[in-house]
């Protein structure tokens, strides 16, 4: 038997609509805050936020491999570290990384990998940095997410953006971006990453069940999401420049 | 016949459609051609000429291209070679047959007796390609130690608009002020002025340069900008 949540996590008003804890329709996502270029020590760096799960990605390179031996002869090696701050949970997260994020860091850096030009930079390295600053469910998405904004921003040459979204099943109803709630509670929460433009699906996870159907529809729900996402992101690249005025 | 879905000098993102039809040409390196169609691969503006669709890239390393010059700031010394910092994924070599004229005898002489480190040097790249790191040369005109000067830094996807079409920002630049500009491909420039004050508002002007590289009239406002900066400080043409 699942454990119970502390509130209906899903709940139908009277003219028969379905409505989930925090208010959203099941093909909802929260809103959705996106900043380039946050960082000047970094090459590149994005802020991005889902709701209450705020996330920054810092991008140093191509730059010279240290150690040495590490580099390889015909690309880029790409390293990812994701990180969840010590205040980013309820109660302190030990800064050590956990299995969990060494996971989460080899997932994140095969999400960014087909896309990234890394054959054009052979013997140098690429580093992501992802630091979690608050986590309300859907960070590794977020981080995704964050992380291709600030490639893009590094000035690396990439195929597409990549931006990424979970889709849950929560008391039998889809639904899209879960948070922390809807995930612990839920029957089963799938994060997908997308290059859009190229039609790649870069990140797949299922945690939980989902009938075959129940998959595609997860999946065309994750799709819808991505590309509002990735819409998001294009207008934040651009942002960045318009900003910046004659003085 | 193709279609162009861009303007000029539009900001352009990584995966960004440019143009589609069989016409249709990729005119730079940050361009990619799938099928008929064109995608941008990094964060630029739009170039159209014609039919072909090239990205000016924003942001981005500097890759070394043999020919090009470039200031590098020296970071090590071997025994017959200089290691050298040019901003670029790959540290440059420089040996010591490109930097001095006579023979050297590793045994009786020291490198660092010719170009400590953390000095810089004006160089030209000799040859790169992917397989192995950047040989660099002091042999040659306008080459070799700085000793008097400023050095400012900014990316190296700017540079080409401090030189400007035809190089026509550099030389308002150099008329203006009097001063010697030395342009690095990897984003270090060299001023040499006469005066202080000229060689301060040179450094601000480049620095604008880098900031409002993608917004158009950027020579009218540099210009304007100058001449503000001589008439408050008082100095003249040096």
């Amino acid at each position: 038997m699942a454990k119970q949540p502390p509130i209906p996590l899903i709940s139908k008003t009277e003219d028969g609509r379905i409505v989930r804890h925090d208010g959203r329709a099941p093909d909802e996502l929260r809103p959705i805050r996106m900043e380039v270029g946050v960082l000047s020590n970094a090459d590149g760096s994005a802020y991005v936020e889902y709701g209450r799960t705020r996330v920054i990605a810092a991008v140093y390179g191509p730059r010279e491999v240290h150690p040495k031996h590490m580099a390889l002869p015909d690309r880029a090696l790409l390293r990812c570290r994701y990180h969840m701050a010590p205040f980013s949970t309820d109660e302190r997260k030990s800064p050590a990384p956990t299995r969990r994020e060494i996971e989460l860091s080899k997932v994140i850096r095969e999400a960014l990998e087909p896309v990234v030009f890394t054959e054009l930079y052979p013997r140098t390295t690429i580093d992501v940095f992802i630091e979690v600053i608050e986590a309300d469910g859907g960070t590794r998405t977020a981080a995704v997410t964050a992380a291709s904004l600030a490639l893009a921003d590094a000035g690396v040459q990439m195929r597409d953006l990549v931006a990424g979204v979970a889709v849950g099943k929560v008391e039998g109803v889809l639904v899209l971006d879960i948070d922390q709630l809807e995930d612990e509670y839920g029957e089963a929460d799938m994060p997908v990453a997308m290059a859009p433009g190229l039609g790649w699906v870069t990140l797949l996870q299922l945690n939980g069940v989902l009938s075959p159907r129940e998959f595609r529809e997860a999946m065309a729900l994750a799709k819808k999401g991505i590309e509002a996402i990735y819409k998001m992101q294009r207008e934040a690249l651009r942002r960045k420049y318009a900003e910046v005025k004659p003085a | 016949m193709g279609r162009i879905l861009v303007q000029n000098r539009d900001i352009v993102v990584p995966g960004q459609l440019l143009a589609e039809g069989p016409d249709v040409e990729p005119a730079s390196p940050f361009v990619e051609k799938r099928g008929d169609r064109l995608y941008s691969t990094i964060l630029g503006l739009a170039d159209i000429q014609d039919s072909k669709v090239g990205v000016i890239p924003l942001e981005g390393p500097y890759i070394p291209k043999p020919g090009d010059i470039v200031i590098g700031l020296i970071v090590d010394a071997g025994v017959t070679h200089w290691e050298v910092d040019i901003r670029a994924p790959y540290k440059a070599v420089l040996t010591v047959q490109e930097a001095l004229d006579k023979p050297f005898n590793p045994a009786t002489d020291d490198l660092l007796r010719y170009y400590q480190i953390g000095d810089y040097i004006v160089a030209k790249v000799v040859s790169f390609d992917r397989t192995h790191d950047p040989y660099i040369t002091v042999k040659g005109k306008g080459l070799g130690k700085v000793v008097t000067g400023s050095i400012v830094e900014i990316k190296p996807s700017r540079v080409p608009r401090v030189i400007g079409k035809k190089a026509s920002m550099i030389s308002m630049l150099t008329s203006m002020t009097g001063c010697n500009i030395v342009v690095g491909q990897n984003g270090r420039i060299l001023v040499q002025c006469q005066n202080r004050d000229l060689e301060e508002i040179l450094v601000l002007a480049i620095k604008k340069i880098e900031r409002e590289a993608h917004i158009p009239g950027l020579t009218d406002r540099v210009r304007a900008f100058i001449e503000e900066e001589m008439k408050r400080r008082g100095v003249g043409r040096g």
